[in-house]
Formats: C-alpha cells, sequence, structure tokens
C-alpha cells in the first residue's frame, strides 16, 4: 500500500493507483475531459492537473490521471497554482469548442465566460475518449488521430467508412462534447433497444432497471444488446461498478420447489393490431396503442408525462379512440371489460395534461361503465368535454404530408363524416396470454374456446385439476379490483388446502436483549456513505463526516464506501459498542429501501430501532444536484445536522403485540355470507354465520337457471348443507347484529336471536360484511297494476314452475338504474335480460323477444350469449338516455312506444308481457349497520371499500372486510370470488397468535387535554373517543386513542390546540428540532 | 457571474407515501433542481400542524412547501384533503404575521411524479427568490 495526503488528509490507496483515483477515493473531485476508468489515462486535457509536493523537491504541477501516487508525497487539489493552471486550459478549450456545454460549464467554474483568444468553432477536443474506447476496449480500431500539431484529425484509416467498425455507438456514447463519431467510421445506424416497459416508444442501455419501481430494483444486462455477451468486448460496466457487481456468467437456472399448490395468474397479452390492417397500426406512426399512450401519459414514460406524439413529438390537438381493437369481432366474441373505462381514464387524464382544449373523441359501440363508481366517472367525463360517437371505425388512413389521421365515420342520423386527429389511440382488447398453450399443458388444466383458463360460475378460481387455482384475467378478461378479489380467493382456497402447513417455514429473527439507554445523554454516531461514486462524486464525503463530528452529542463519525454492506453494518455495531453510542444516523439513500436494513443491524447491536435516523444525502442530494458540488456538500452536512437534531430525541418504540380471537363474525347468511364462512371454517376458524331470515341462502333461492346452463338450485342445496354441517360454523337465523364493541382481533358482539328479545354474546377477531342487496320495486311501466309486467326473478320463478307462456314479451332494460336518483348501472341485468331472452327463445323459437336498451354491457364471455340472442332472432331496440319507453295498456295488449335511435323512427310493439330489467339497490339497513361498525357507505349508499382498485374487500377500519351485493351489484361468479377473497384477508389475521402493530401512533399526554374532542371527528379511522375520568373527585374529560385502529396519519396532532395528542416519532418537538436545525439554530 | 443572487431557504415537508417518494424518483432519475429546498419526512401532510409552518417561517425559513397525495390518493384516507383545509389558515395566518402568501404553498406530487417534483420545487425557489429574504431572517 502507498501512503500520502491528499488536502493534508492521509490516504492509502494500492500500488499502481493513479492520483486521480486516489482523490475521488477521498471524496473529491477535480475536472477532467479525457479520463474514463476504463480506459488508459492519457494526460490530454490537462484540466485535472493538482500541485505535487515529493520531499526535498520544488513543487510541481502533473497530470493527476496519470500520475501515479507515490509513497509520501503531498498533493494539493485546489492551490491557487493549479487554479490558473486549469483556468488558461479551460479558456484554450472554450476557445477551441465554445458551443459545447461541458467546457462552458468547466469553464465557468474558473471564472471564464468568454475566452481572450479567437473561438474556433470545432467540434473536437482530441480527448482520445473514442479513439481509446475502440481500441482497447471494443478492439477494433475503427477509428484514430491522423497527422501532427495543427493538422491533428480524427478520422477512420483514409478517411473512408471503415469495416472493422461494428456500429456498436461507444465512441458517440462517450465523447464529452457530443461530437458524431461514428458517422465518421461507419454509414450504419445503431439498432436501437427499444425499452419495453414503454412500449417501444424510446430506447433503453443495454444494461439498465427494468423500470423505476421494478423489483428488485437491480439492473439487468439486456444478452441482445451487451457487446461483451455477444462479441466479448467492452466489458466497461464491470469496471465502472465500484461494489463489483457486474456478473457476465449469469445464466438463467431452472429451480425445483416442493409445493402443495399452484396458482396460475398469467395475466394476458393485449391484441396485436398490426393484424387489422385497416386501422394501420404499424404502418403509421400516430397509430398507437392505448397501452403506449398510458406509457405516453405516465410521468415515468417515454415523454415524462408530456402527451406528445410519436412522428414529431409535438403536442396532438385533436386524439381519437377507437374501442374494440381486437374485442366484440368475429374471431373473438368476447367483451375485453376494461377497454371503455380505460380510454375514458386516458381522455380524462390527457386533458388533463394537455389542457381542456384537446379535443378527445371516444368510437364505441356500448359504453361498458358496469362496474361500481364507472357511471359516474362515465358521466364526468362527458362533463369534461370528451365526446363519445357511437361507430364502429372501419378504417383509418394517413394524411401523409402532416401524418395526420382521418376517419371516416357515419352520424346517428346517417350522415358521412369525415374528421382529421392527430393522434389515434387502438383500445386494444385483453387476449390469452401468448404461452398459454405451454401453460395449460405444463399444468393439465383446460382452455375455453377462446384460450382462456376455464372455470365454472360457482368454483370461480379451481381449475377442474385439484391443487391447481387461477386468478385475474387468465380465466376472463377482468379489470383491477376484480383480479384483486379473485386472487385473494385463489389464496383462500389454498390456505384451506395448506392451513396446516401455515408459518412451518419462517424462521424467527433472534435478537439479543435491548440496552436501556433512557436517561442518558444522547451518544451519537454518525456514518456517511459514499454509495460508491454516486455520493462522492458530488458530495464532498470526508467535508460532511468532519462537519458531523462538531455537532452537540455526535461522538463519532465515519465514512464508508457502501454503508449497506455487510462489512460496513458489522462496523456499525461495532462502533455501537465501542463508543457507547445510543443513536445513529447513517447518511446514504432513501429510509423507503434502506431503513429497516439499518434498523436491524442498530437492534442488532441491542439499541432499540428507533434511536435511528437516516439522512437522504443520495436521492434528495447527489443525485439531484450533480453539477453544483460545493451547494450539494452544505446540503448534506444540512441533512445529517436535521437527522442529528431529531435523532437525539427520539424514543425507544415497540411494536404493541395484540392478541387475536381466532374467530370469525359473517353477518348475511346468502351466497356471500355462505361462501366466506365456508371457506373459514375449511381452515379451521371458527365461524358465526348472522341471518336476518329464517333460513339460509338470500337472492340465490330466486334464481332457476344460469347463461351458463348450470343449476343455481342445487349448488344452493349443496352449500346450504354444507355450511349447516360444518362443525366450525355456528348459523344463527332470524337473527340481528345489535352491538359491536372492541376492534381489530378482538371484537365482542351481541346477537338478537329469534325476534323474543334474546341476545347471544360472541367473541371474533373479524367481521365480515355480507349483506346483499334488495330489488328495486318499480312504480313504472304499470309494474303493480298490470299482472303481466313483471320483473325478472318473477319471470324465472314462472318458467321454472312451468307456469309461463307468451307469444311475444319486451324487456326494458335499465329501469331505476342509471337514473338521476341512482346514477349507477347495475351491471348484471343486461346479462340476465340475455339470459332470459335466451330461455324464451329456446322455450318458444318463433316467440317475439324484444329487449329495449340504452347500452348492452354484456362484459367478458357474456358477449358471445348476447351474440347467441342475436343470432336467433331477439330484437334490440336502442332508446336515447332521455327517452324512454311508454307502456299502456291498449285494447287489452300491452303496447310499448319506444323511439328506435337506430331507425330514428318511433314504433309501437304489441306484446304479451313486459319485463322490467329493474335495478338492485343498496338495502335500507345499510346505514344502521354502518353506523354501528363505524363504517362508510359510498354516495351509492352501498358499502365502501378501503380502496377502489387495490383494497376492494377490506375496510379502511382494520379486521373489518366486504363481500358479494352489499359492495356492489355483483353476478355469482363475482360474488363467489369476493367472498373467498374476503375470507383469505380475514385469514391474514385469524391464523396469527398475536398482530404485532405499528408502533408510531398516537398517543394522548393527559395533563394537556382537556377534553375539547376538537380530533374525534376528523380521525379518519375512528380511532378516538371522548371519555370521562375522575381526579380528586372531580369529573374531566379527555380523548383516548384506540391502539389497535390508529394508523398514525397524525391528523390529530394537527387539529390539537393544546399540544395534546402527537404521533411517536413525530413529536412537534422533533419535527420542530428537524426544522431549526436546517435553519442553523440552535436545537 | 456579478452579483451573488439571494439563495433562499425553503423547509419542505414531504408526506411519506406519494411526495417523499416521488422526491426519491427524482433522485432516481436524476433530474435536477436547485438544491435550495430541506425535506422534513411527515407521514402524512394531515399531521402538519399550522404553528409548525409558522414556527418555520418565523424562525428565518425563506419559504415552507408541503407536498402530499393526489386527493384521493391519501394512504390515510384523506389527510391530504385536510392538509388543504388548512392551508387556506396557514394563508390567513401568514398575513397577520406579515408574511407575504407566496411563501407558502401546497401540492400534490404522486410517488411517479418525479418530473413534478423537480418543477415545483424549482417554481417554490424562483417564487421566492423574487421575494427576497424572510423579513423574520434577519431577526434571528
Amino acid at each position: 500500500m502507498i501512503r500520502l495526503t491528499i488536502n493534508n488528509q492521509e490516504v492509502e490507496v494500492p500500488e499502481g493507483t493513479n492520483l486521480l483515483t486516489a482523490i475521488e477515493r477521498c471524496g473529491l473531485r477535480v475536472p477532467t475531459l479525457c479520463y474514463h476508468k476504463a480506459l488508459t489515462p492519457y494526460g490530454a486535457c490537462r484540466l485535472c492537473v493538482v500541485e505535487v509536493h515529493a520531499p526535498g523537491r520544488a513543487p510541481t504541477v502533473q497530470a493527476s490521471c496519470s500520475y501515479p501516487a507515490l509513497e509520501g508525497i503531498s498533493v494539493f487539489t485546489d492551490t491557487e497554482r493549479v487554479r490558473r493552471a486549469r483556468k488558461i486550459t479551460a479558456e484554450l478549450l472554450l476557445a477551441r469548442c465554445p458551443d459545447s456545454e461541458v467546457i462552458q460549464r468547466i469553464a465557468a467554474e474558473y471564472g471564464v465566460h468568454e475566452p481572450r483568444i479567437k473561438k474556433k468553432y470545432d467540434d473536437c477536443v482530441y480527448c482520445g475518449l473514442c479513439v481509446r474506447m475502440c481500441q482497447e476496449r471494443m478492439g477494433r480500431s475503427a477509428i484514430g488521430f491522423t497527422g501532427r500539431g495543427p493538422r491533428k484529425k480524427l478520422e477512420p484509416p483514409f478517411g473512408k467508412h471503415n469495416p472493422m467498425c461494428w456500429t456498436c455507438g461507444a465512441c458517440d456514447f462517450i465523447c464529452p462534447v457530443g461530437k458524431k463519431v461514428r458517422s465518421l467510421t461507419s454509414p450504419n445506424i445503431p439498432i436501437p433497444i427499444l425499452n419495453p416497459y414503454n412500449m417501444g416508444l424510446n430506447e433503453r442501455p443495454a444494461v439498465s432497471i427494468y423500470y423505476p419501481q421494478a423489483i428488485p430494483n437491480k439492473p439487468a444486462i439486456d444478452p441482445q444488446g451487451c457487446v461483451h455477451l455477444k462479441y466479448n468486448a467492452c466489458g466497461i460496466c464491470d469496471v465502472v461498478c465500484e461494489a463489483k457487481a457486474i456478473r457476465y456468467d449469469q445464466k438463467d437456472e431452472t429451480i425445483q420447489l416442493n409445493v402443495g399448490a399452484v396458482i396460475l395468474s398469467p395475466g394476458y397479452d393485449i391484441f396485436e393490431p398490426k393484424a387489422n390492417n385497416d386501422l394501420g397500426y404499424g404502418r403509421y406512426p400516430n397509430v398507437i396503442t392505448s397501452l403506449q399512450f398510458e406509457r405516453i401519459l405516465s410521468p415515468s414514460g417515454p415523454y415524462g408525462g408530456m402527451v406528445l406524439r410519436p412522428s414529431d413529438l409535438q403536442p396532438p390537438k385533436r386524439i381519437a379512440f377507437i374501442q374494440c381493437v381486437g374485442s366484440r369481432d368475429y374471431e373473438r366474441d368476447y367483451c375485453s371489460a376494461v377497454c371503455c373505462m380505460y380510454a375514458t381514464k386516458e381522455a380524462i387524464i390527457a386533458k388533463e395534461h394537455a389542457g381542456e382544449d384537446l379535443q378527445c373523441d371516444i368510437f364505441f359501440m356500448d359504453i361498458r361503465a358496469f362496474s361500481k363508481g364507472f357511471e359516474a366517472y362515465y358521466e364526468t367525463a362527458r362533463k369534461l368535454g370528451v365526446n363519445y360517437i357511437r361507430c364502429r371505425v372501419p378504417k383509418v388512413e394517413e394524411v401523409p404530408e402532416t401524418k395526420n389521421l382521418r376517419i371516416t365515420y357515419l352520424t346517428d342520423d346517417d350522415r358521412k363524416v369525415s374528421k382529421e386527429y392527430d393522434l389515434v389511440v387502438l383500445s386494444v382488447g385483453m387476449q390469452p396470454p401468448r404461452s398459454v398453450r405451454q401453460i395449460a399443458e405444463t399444468f393439465g388444466v383446460r382452455l375455453n374456446q377462446f384460450g382462456f383458463c376455464e372455470t365454472s360460475v360457482f368454483s370461480p378460481v379451481e381449475t377442474g385439476r385439484e391443487g391447481i387455482y387461477v386468478a385475474g384475467p387468465f380465466t376472463e378478461p377482468k379489470d383491477i379490483p376484480e383480479t384483486v378479489s379473485q386472487a385473494s380467493a385463489a389464496a383462500a382456497k389454498v390456505m384451506a388446502l395448506l392451513g396446516e402447513a401455515r408459518g412451518s417455514l419462517i424462521a424467527p429473527t433472534v435478537y439479543p436483549p435491548e440496552i436501556d439507554v433512557r436517561g442518558q445523554e444522547p451518544r451519537v454516531g454518525v456514518f456517511v456513505c459514499h454509495c460508491g461514486t454516486n455520493i462522492a462524486s458530488v458530495v464532498n464525503v470526508p467535508a460532511v463526516v468532519e462537519y458531523a463530528r462538531t455537532l452537540p452529542g455526535v461522538v463519532y463519525a465515519e465514512n464508508n464506501l457502501y454503508t449497506c454492506s455487510n462489512d460496513s453494518l458489522e462496523r456499525i455495531k461495532q462502533k455501537i459498542k465501542e463508543y457507547g453510542l445510543n443513536r445513529v444516523v447513517v447518511a446514504s439513500c432513501t429510509p423507503r429501501t434502506h431503513e429497516a436494513l439499518f434498523r436491524s443491524a442498530v437492534r442488532a447491536a441491542g439499541l432499540n430501532p428507533y434511536y435511528f435516523e437516516m439522512a437522504n444525502i443520495r436521492e434528495h442530494c447527489s443525485w439531484v444536484h450533480s453539477h453544483e458540488p460545493e451547494k450539494a456538500t452544505e446540503k448534506a452536512k444540512d441533512l445529517v445536522r436535521m437527522a442529528v437534531a431529531k435523532v437525539k430525541l427520539n424514543d425507544p418504540l415497540y411494536p404493541r403485540p395484540l392478541k387475536v380471537c381466532h374467530d370469525a363474525l359473517v353477518i348475511g347468511g346468502g351466497l356471500a355470507g355462505m361462501t366466506a364462512a365456508l371457506a373459514l371454517a375449511d381452515q379451521g376458524f371458527t365461524v358465526h354465520l348472522v341471518e336476518k331470515e329464517a333460513q339460509l341462502g338470500g337472492y340465490l333461492r330466486r334464481m332457476y337457471y344460469l347463461l351458463s346452463g348450470e343449476d343455481p338450485q342445487a349448488a344452493l342445496r349443496r352449500l346450504i348443507a354444507t355450511v349447516t354441517a360444518h362443525p366450525n360454523i355456528r348459523v344463527y337465523t332470524n337473527a340481528k347484529l345489535v352491538e359491536v364493541k372492541g376492534s381489530l382481533g378482538n371484537f365482542e358482539s351481541k346477537i338478537a336471536v329469534g325476534g323474543n328479545g334474546m341476545t347471544q354474546e360472541i367473541r371474533h377477531g373479524v367481521i365480515i360484511v355480507a349483506t346483499g342487496a334488495e330489488t328495486y320495486r318499480p312504480t313504472e311501466f304499470l309494474y303493480g297494476q298490470d299482472d303481466r309486467v313483471m320483473l325478472h326473478q318473477e319471470l324465472e320463478e314462472r318458467i321454472a314452475a312451468n307456469g309461463f307462456k307468451a307469444k311475444s314479451v319486451a324487456f326494458i332494460q335499465c329501469v331505476g338504474s342509471r337514473n338521476k336518483e341512482r346514477p349507477y348501472c347495475s351491471r348484471t341485468c343486461c346479462s340476465e335480460t340475455i339470459k332470459h331472452a335466451l330461455k324464451l327463445k329456446e322455450l318458444d323459437p318463433d316467440a317475439q323477444v324484444y329487449v329495449l336498451y340504452r347500452e348492452m354491457r354484456t362484459y367478458g364471455f357474456r358477449e358471445t350469449y348476447y351474440t347467441k340472442a342475436r343470432k336467433l332472432g331477439v330484437a334490440f331496440i336502442r332508446y336515447a338516455d332521455d327517452r324512454p319507453p311508454t307502456v299502456v295498456n291498449h285494447n287489452g295488449k300491452l303496447s310499448v312506444i319506444v323511439r328506435d335511435e337506430t331507425l330514428g323512427e318511433t314504433i309501437q310493439l304489441l306484446v304479451d308481457h313486459v319485463i322490467l330489467a329493474a335495478a338492485t339497490i343498496p338495502r335500507d339497513e345499510n346505514k344502521e349497520l354502518a353506523q354501528l361498525l363505524k363504517i362508510p357507505l359510498s354516495e351509492d349508499k352501498f358499502f365502501l371499500e378501503a380502496h377502489r382498485k387495490l383494497r376492494p374487500l377490506d375496510f379502511a377500519t382494520d379486521g373489518i372486510f366486504l363481500c358479494g351485493n352489499a359492495h356492489s351489484p355483483l353476478d355469482i361468479e363475482e360474488v363467489i370470488s369476493q367472498a373467498l377473497g374476503a375470507a383469505a384477508r380475514a385469514a391474514t389475521i385469524l391464523s396469527k397468535d398475536t398482530i404485532e402493530l405499528e408502533p408510531t401512533i398516537s398517543h394522548v399526554v393527559t395533563e394537556n387535554c382537556d377534553g375539547c374532542a376538537y380530533c374525534v371527528d376528523p380521525c379518519p379511522f375512528k380511532a378516538i373517543t371522548l371519555v370521562e375520568y375522575q381526579v380528586n373527585g372531580e369529573t374531566k374529560k379527555r380523548v383516548e386513542v384506540n391502539e389497535a385502529i390508529c394508523k398514525g396519519c397524525g391528523t390529530c396532532m394537527a387539529t390539537c390546540p393544546k399540544k395534546a395528542i402527537y404521533v411517536w416519532h413525530f413529536r412537534p418537538e422533533q419535527l420542530l428540532a428537524e426544522v431549526r436545525a436546517a435553519l442553523g439554530l440552535a436545537v | 457571474m456579478s452579483e451573488k443572487q439571494f439563495e433562499p431557504l425553503i423547509i419542505t415537508f414531504c408526506c411519506y407515501w406519494c411526495a417523499y417518494a416521488g422526491a426519491d424518483l427524482a433522485g432516481t432519475s436524476r433530474i435536477q433542481y436547485p438544491p435550495n429546498i430541506r425535506i422534513i419526512r411527515v407521514q402524512c401532510t394531515g399531521m402538519i400542524h399550522p404553528n409548525f409552518v409558522i414556527e418555520a417561517l418565523t424562525n428565518g425559513a425563506d419559504g415552507v412547501l408541503i407536498c402530499g397525495c393526489h386527493p384521493g390518493d391519501c394512504h390515510y384516507l384523506e389527510g391530504n384533503l385536510r392538509a388543504k383545509a388548512r392551508a387556506e389558515a396557514i394563508e390567513l395566518m401568514l398575513e397577520d404575521f406579515g408574511l407575504e402568501p407566496e411563501r407558502f404553498r401546497l401540492e400534490w406530487v404522486s410517488a411517479s411524479e418525479a418530473q413534478r417534483f423537480a418543477q415545483v420545487v424549482t417554481e417554490m425557489v424562483e417564487q421566492v427568490r423574487r421575494l427576497g429574504p424572510s423579513p423574520y431572517r434577519m431577526a434571528v
């Protein structure tokens, strides 16, 4: 090892290290243009000069890149002499290449803004990086210098394109001034590696992190684009990576796993629209898929979230969305279920990003806004000016001069209109994954006619092969909430199968006993990370360490090359012991990725893990201020000072263990409640199933046949028999929940049973709400006045009892749905109508069946039956939203008068029966139950889940779950998925003996609290209650926090006028200490 | 460079679930913004007592920026909406303290909006730079 000093700091480096490397290792920076770690030093630019003091010799100025680190020398990187030398060099370089931003920036650092000598406007600084790159790393020597002195020139041999050139583009990449070197050596253009995450809309390097949130968040090498893997050249990433993490020899491995069950969730692929050549995808640059447009709208997308079109990167002013591309066609007779809403969403977001003037036209067949909250969203889109045009677009033509696109279509009133757009987005449908055949063969599962995995209505996550379950769009095109529910459902099935093995592979971490340091003066240790060069190339790390040592309370500080490496973690533990540290600060990256790691190291050394803080000097400093090293260093010092100020005030905190009662309460004994109860009981938990009526079954008791042909009554009988016979299920009929106390893990409830005043008390750990919904009783269309006007279920009961005969029937859709009073879609009625229409046609093929509809919402595979109904001659008549049909008694026949929007004429139908597709409506009792359980209702008065997309079955209140029609109108398959899913969610709690709750929750300071209760209402989790207590015979009031419910959001803390409530770890003193430290004030 | 321009110091409260992550992504994406902010991590913008903002400003901060989740995205359901309601109160308080309303700003930044975070910070720094140092800065 060689020992030398750099700016009076002692350094040890291996022999053969050049000075520049030694300087960088100290966290210092010198400017350079011609140095690259992976290439032989060249000493060409002379910017990296430093002053070298060798013992017994006069100081000299040397280029640090090509001067070796020698024993005993002293190096100074920033003396007056050095600065003068660099200033002259920078001025000369600026005169040569005045347009180079890199040189301008370096020159400006030395105070040169205008060179005093004549500008040459050259595009080459003769640094030789490209020449060395091509020769040393690529082994090609396709480019070199010719001539000498003023005639020196960068060119390939004989000045001609060189066949040795691979067109790898490394020369262009490494050129500091942006010269187009590659064009000198090759007529070819490097083939870009298109970024698949951004759907090929931009490029990515041959080694990259797949996308910003990728897990694991580590880069990988693309073997197709890597010059090293292809030609055994380059290898620069290996030299540059300080952590020595590059492994070129890694190969795909085959791993054998022994598992008890398999869940198949391979997702879907989008329809490849090149197959439909008339829409111009792949031919016209401005025809893109909806997924490409999704990426364009994304802030992490190819254009940083700006709405631009690919051909010229200009903002489009008119966008057309074409629906049903690859859905609802001859070959794919199914609806992809998500496209209407994603197109609507994309149109709204595009308008948000680009301004309201952006014209968004959506060409559609039916707008299928059938899910919870979707109809309201569709209305919002219309109000925001998104135009919906009912037409299946046959063709898109390009205007060659502008690359704009022309769509010709027929309007509702049969006029031919031609419109020009700047961008066309194809709403591509969902297809089975391309590997579907292989998956099916490997796992022995059946596929349906479209290639999706076949399941049945009453077992939506089972494949027919035991132990193999399925979830997501692999079974049918579906949206996020349905996918999430189904995934939980599959988990429930697996847990029933493998319940006994639960937790058997978990090895608990064992820590030493914790040292009590309360009452001790803070002794803070600060560890500042170089992160290789990620931090140290910008922030002067040694200076930050020096500064940290001066902070009050800091007894130890050091720098580490990688603080997160195993040896550094060991050092932290060792230093805690050596210096008796009782607080630790790590200044490195973001706590979001590394806090848990450091906390566990601190805990392993015997300290409470909350005696730890991070200063984020990478993501929030070196990476975002890379051109301002001095300011970044100052900021890093501030961030360390803030972290030290806070950590001194930190408290030891402990996760709160909460004992869990393993029983469940399920409210509602319909399909949802019974399915959920059975799923939990099968996992070994005791379930209390409460049904308000005298018998189990709910709405399903009124269903006699299904679209798919299965027998619902047989399935229901089986289910009821299994539930009532199950040893783990207690069924309470004629029962009602009247009182609930407690919270997550420990509820105590009273159930009134039998309606005779008798109540029963039960203890349980979770609650599942499965109370179902009701059917709207219409007052319109003569319902209730004329027996021939019926609801779906009345028709179904009549048919089941062989008591229905009719020659002509008219169905009226959206009765009580999608109106002012109930602005939501009831989702199931279109498919129910199709079911009955097909049944009527089956009973009597000559029967006249009319369906009066606004949009047919037969999503997913229900579309196939819609097609079948049309083929069988069912007449579909579309009426306008504001022109509902009328029904009158006309000489003994029912007369239905409706304006047919497709024909543009008003017609009269004389029919035997009118069947109303009445809305599914929330129960009146929902309000009462919502108050009892302190859970919210949506605007439509169904229960409101924690998150529409990602937590469809959870309430925001922990320990309470939701499924079935109480959530929103659903069909049988969806109800079962949700019920199984809710059971799986509940089992995440029931399966534990204790739950560890986050300690960072609210705490009441009793002395300060006067019971004003300002904090009670704002608490989003209803975790705060006002209580009375006695002090010296006096009754006082204060608030109390339910620790099992509190999430630590701190809304209470910001509401409190008396500083009487705070969140642990974010106490006002701690936050204000950070503020004061940031401002440089004494803390 | 002729005259050294005024460099404001801006205390920035970021909620941990959205804005803090957005600021992290700005780092990972190497998006550059002025080094004038000091980020303080909070669980939710809903936990920021108006007094924190006022104390920061009266202790010499030139500006205070609060960044939280977009409406509807709050990890704690509606903390950000509470913050929004309080922001209006804070603006009134600023007047009482003789501070310009432009010294305070509440913005929504999602975890994926790195560009937006950088833009918000850049705008805020420029905005406060134009106002000049906080009147309380000299006093402290």
